[in-house]
């Protein structure tokens, strides 16, 4: 599958695939900063401010996954995969903004 | 800083650059977009830090913790802009075959984590001898 593209040739440096992976560790790191996000949230004391804090924490870490997987999706379907669409590359930056900005607020 | 805003709505219209210039090989479109993801991890770092920093150092005074998790948190704002600004910009050279843009970024991306770093010691020694 990523060996051979819709040309048939053969790709040696597996793009697709470290492509791929590269939006999987970014999920991850996405995924851990969500966690410490969410937990000081909720840090003293739950209460109804700090648990919609964490339901807006989880709500842009599904934003983040969501453009995530629909990239992998692109990449790993057969033939030569699309550049990346510069509204998915905006929207991932945007939520790793968004997380910042909420953390500012909790920090503050 | 006014490239800065004319790439911006470039940031949210994808046609104006595929109408430029021409395709490139998939591959340096691919490099292009790792490249902006290790920028948006780092961005993810910094913001990691700053929420770490706000969490796990409660004795510091309020003024310390605040402002070195503020840093951080700025710092990440700062680093996924830039992540997305330099790929646009990356891609719109490799469409139009200039050579890829320069950056002083990495470089005052470092000495900002730089003097976080020492601020971090400096807190450390003093809360060690108090």
């Amino acid at each position: 599958m990523s060996e051979a593209g819709a040309s048939g040739v053969r790709d040696p440096g597996l793009q697709p695939e470290r492509t791929r992976l590269a939006w999987r560790r970014t999920t991850l790191s996405a995924t851990v900063v969500a966690v410490l996000a969410g937990k000081s949230a909720l840090h003293d004391r739950p209460s109804a401010a700090g648990i919609v804090v964490c339901a807006l924490f989880g709500a842009l870490w599904m934003a983040f996954l969501a453009v995530a997987h629909r990239r992998i999706r692109t990449l790993t379907s057969d033939g030569i995969p699309p550049a990346l669409a510069t509204h998915h590359a905006t929207a991932a930056a945007l939520c790793a903004v968004a997380l910042a900005a909420c953390g500012a607020a909790l920090v503050l | 800083m006014i490239d800065f805003a004319r790439n911006l709505r470039l940031w949210f219209a994808p046609q104006e650059i595929a109408e430029e210039g021409r395709t490139p090989d998939y591959r340096f479109s691919l490099a292009n977009e790792r490249t902006f993801l290790a920028w948006l991890r780092t961005a993810l770092a910094l913001i990691g830090g700053g929420f770490a920093v706000d969490q796990f150092l409660p004795d510091l005074r309020w003024g310390w913790r605040v402002g070195l998790a503020l840093a951080l948190l700025a710092a990440g704002v700062l680093c996924s802009l830039r992540a997305v600004n330099h790929w646009v910009r990356c891609e719109r050279a490799m469409r139009r075959g200039e050579d890829l843009p320069v950056s002083r970024f990495p470089a005052l991306l470092s000495l900002a984590v730089a003097v976080v770093a020492v601020a971090m010691v400096v807190v450390v020694l003093v809360r060690g001898n108090a």
